[in-house]
């Protein structure tokens, strides 16, 4: 199994920071949209489109790229940031999230923007879009991985687990899942909320490999994900034990935060503990 | 009645995707455990690599649909019309419709005609709420002939779209010269006519054409139009019907609230056309079991009402 020297992971632990800062700015800006699943989001995120996947920003229709859906589509920001850096489009386009007349709407839309694989923000959908991508991939003999990430509460939906039992079916071990488990959905805690535990046990009695990790190890991510892709003849989904808002204090693991931006004041304190972050992060390095 | 030969949709649909499985290898064909209703059974016997059964899971099976248009297939996907419109209207709205996948939704057992499993099986809001969607395209094709056509226009045009036929066979209409210029949005006068049109779509032609037969023997001089496409409307034949006839009754096997007969009122309306003018469908009610000839004759919608509404409508 591939090592990754503690440089490369600092680089992306910074790239993890800036992506955070592009977050609360284009939040703070809409005037809408959802941060705490967005901050939460961002770690695995840098691991896939920084390292892992094989994808080409100047050929986002390259039929032999990796995949990456995000089927919990309001972490859009977060997303949307991260292919703004890796040059899929402007970084400037960020200023104009939700805005009349702008590429980036509320929820990934692909048929305006480069680089966004599925239309999401229903949630439950993006797992059996991840399917059809795959069996495709399968009957085409083609190599790529298709990466899809789920919101934990997004699995109270029941379309999840008619896509997890074909996704097993077919034996799919060209899908990876991801499960941001940040333990919070909009009307509070995901256990009294709807019962989601055992995660593992669930997925793992629908035929699934089932990783565990920190979700904020990004060495530990990208070594899960290379994991993942070794394994055959089941799908894996990767249980991200996650802190959602990740980053800000004040928005860390407080639901509040799910779907209200920051205010000015919030917004100044959100980018000056980022800025501090990041300081730290250019010193160690 | 008709003595014209009798065959089944179902199977021609399962025949033209045989032969556009051999012209396009990138043709895959999904099923939610009815591919022997369906017919794409027949596609899976001889394409097995190319179909996918994907179980009673259908909003599974329209976003997964998605994902292999994603890749440049040309995805069709089959249940029942109850099951490919209402159940799933989510995630053909989200992954198909607004994302203008290149999906092909193919229906079966549309309407009351399905007969006897009663309401739970008997689609009557299809055409309304795919009609509604953005990029999506919409189709009731009347015979077994025009549903090949039909089937071969689906994989050749790019675009969302929906297609549904009933359950029971259908007298023959088109021989295949008929049906070689078929166009996707461009109704067919079947029988031309001076004093009244009847707008019909899909198992509703067959008995229109029986109507115009009777009418003629009164005296009445009936249109006929075969309006497989019910968006994009062919909105330029209805103007001119309307100015030819001024009379027009249309018929479907449908809700009269968002169907054909809504689409064609919409238009007369939007250009400032009134005449005299009344839609067969369903009233704004669930049905019930029953066989299909009675249900269609309880709910109005044979050839017998048909004669009857034009003759009051012109009376009026």
């Amino acid at each position: 199994m591939k090592d990754y020297d503690d440089k490369e992971i600092l680089k992306l632990e910074l790239k993890a920071v800036q992506i955070r800062k592009h977050i609360i700015e284009m939040l703070y800006r809409a005037k809408s949209g959802h941060p705490g699943g967005s901050l939460s989001a961002v770690d695995a995120l840098v691991a896939l489109y920084f390292v892992h996947m094989k994808h080409n920003p100047k050929k986002p229709d390259d039929p032999d790229r990796d995949r990456f859906i995000l089927s919990k589509g309001h972490a859009a920001p977060a997303l949307y940031a991260v292919l703004a850096e890796s040059r899929y489009f402007n970084l400037n386009e960020l200023e104009s999230l939700r805005e009349e007349g702008c590429m980036l709407q509320g929820h990934p839309a692909c048929t305006e923007v480069p680089g966004v694989e599925a239309s999401t923000g229903s949630l439950g959908h993006g797992l059996s879009f991840a399917n059809g991508v795959a069996l495709a991939g399968k009957l085409d003999k083609k190599n790529y991985q298709v990466y899809v990430m789920l919101g934990d509460g997004e699995t109270d939906e029941g379309q999840v687990w008619e896509a997890v039992a074909v996704a097993n079916h077919y034996k799919l071990d060209n899908i990876t899942a991801l499960i941001d488990r940040n333990y919070l959905q909009i009307d509070g805690n995901t256990e009294e909320v709807l019962k989601l535990e055992s995660v593992r046990d669930r997925w793992s009695s629908f035929g699934w490999n089932v990783i565990e990790i920190d979700g904020h190890d990004i060495k530990k991510i990208l070594k899960a994900l290379d994991e993942a892709k070794a394994h055959k003849r089941q799908p894996t989904v990767i249980i991200l034990y996650t802190t959602k808002g990740k980053g800000v204090s004040f928005m860390e693991n407080n639901v509040d935060f799910h779907g209200v931006p920051p205010n000015e004041m919030e917004r100044n304190i959100a980018i000056k503990e980022l800025n501090l972050a990041e300081k730290k992060l250019e010193t160690a390095q | 009645m008709s003595k014209k030969e009798m065959l089944n949709p179902r199977k021609a649909y399962g025949e033209a995707l045989i032969e556009l499985g051999r012209k396009y290898k990138n043709l895959v064909v999904l099923d939610a455990d009815l591919s022997k209703s369906t017919k794409t059974i027949m596609f899976a016997k001889k394409y097995p690599e190319r179909f996918f059964e994907m179980g009673i899971a259908e909003a599974n099976m329209m976003s997964c649909a998605a994902g292999f248009a994603s890749c440049g297939k040309i995805p069709f996907a089959s249940t029942f019309a109850v099951f490919a419109t209402g159940r799933v209207y989510d995630q053909v709205r989200m992954d198909i419709a607004y994302s203008n996948a290149n999906v092909k939704i193919f229906a079966t057992h549309g309407g009351i005609s399905v007969g006897k499993d009663g309401v739970s099986h008997q689609m009557l809001e299809d055409f309304a709420l795919m009609r509604v969607l953005p990029n999506m395209t919409v189709m009731a094709p009347s015979d077994a002939t025009q549903t090949k056509k039909i089937v071969h226009l689906m994989a050749e045009e790019y675009g969302p779209m929906y297609a549904r036929v009933g359950r029971a066979n259908a007298p023959l209409i088109y021989s295949n010269k008929d049906v070689e210029d078929l166009k996707i949005g461009k109704g067919l006068i079947v029988e031309d006519g001076s004093d009244i049109t009847f707008i019909t779509t899909g198992t509703m032609v067959e008995p229109a054409l029986e109507a115009h037969k009777n009418l003629k023997n009164q005296g009445i001089s009936a249109k006929v139009i075969d309006m497989h496409t019910i968006k994009p409307l062919d909105v330029q034949l209805i103007l001119k019907s309307a100015k030819d006839t001024n009379a027009i009754i249309t018929a479907e096997e449908h809700s009269i609230i968002g169907g054909l007969g809504a689409a064609v009122a919409e238009t007369l309306m939007d250009n400032n056309i009134c005449i005299k003018f009344f839609r067969m469908g369903i009233k704004d009610i669930f049905c019930e079991s029953g066989s299909p000839a009675d249900l269609l004759k309880k709910y109005e919608l044979n050839e017998k009402y048909m004669v009857k509404k034009a003759q009051n409508l012109l009376k009026k």
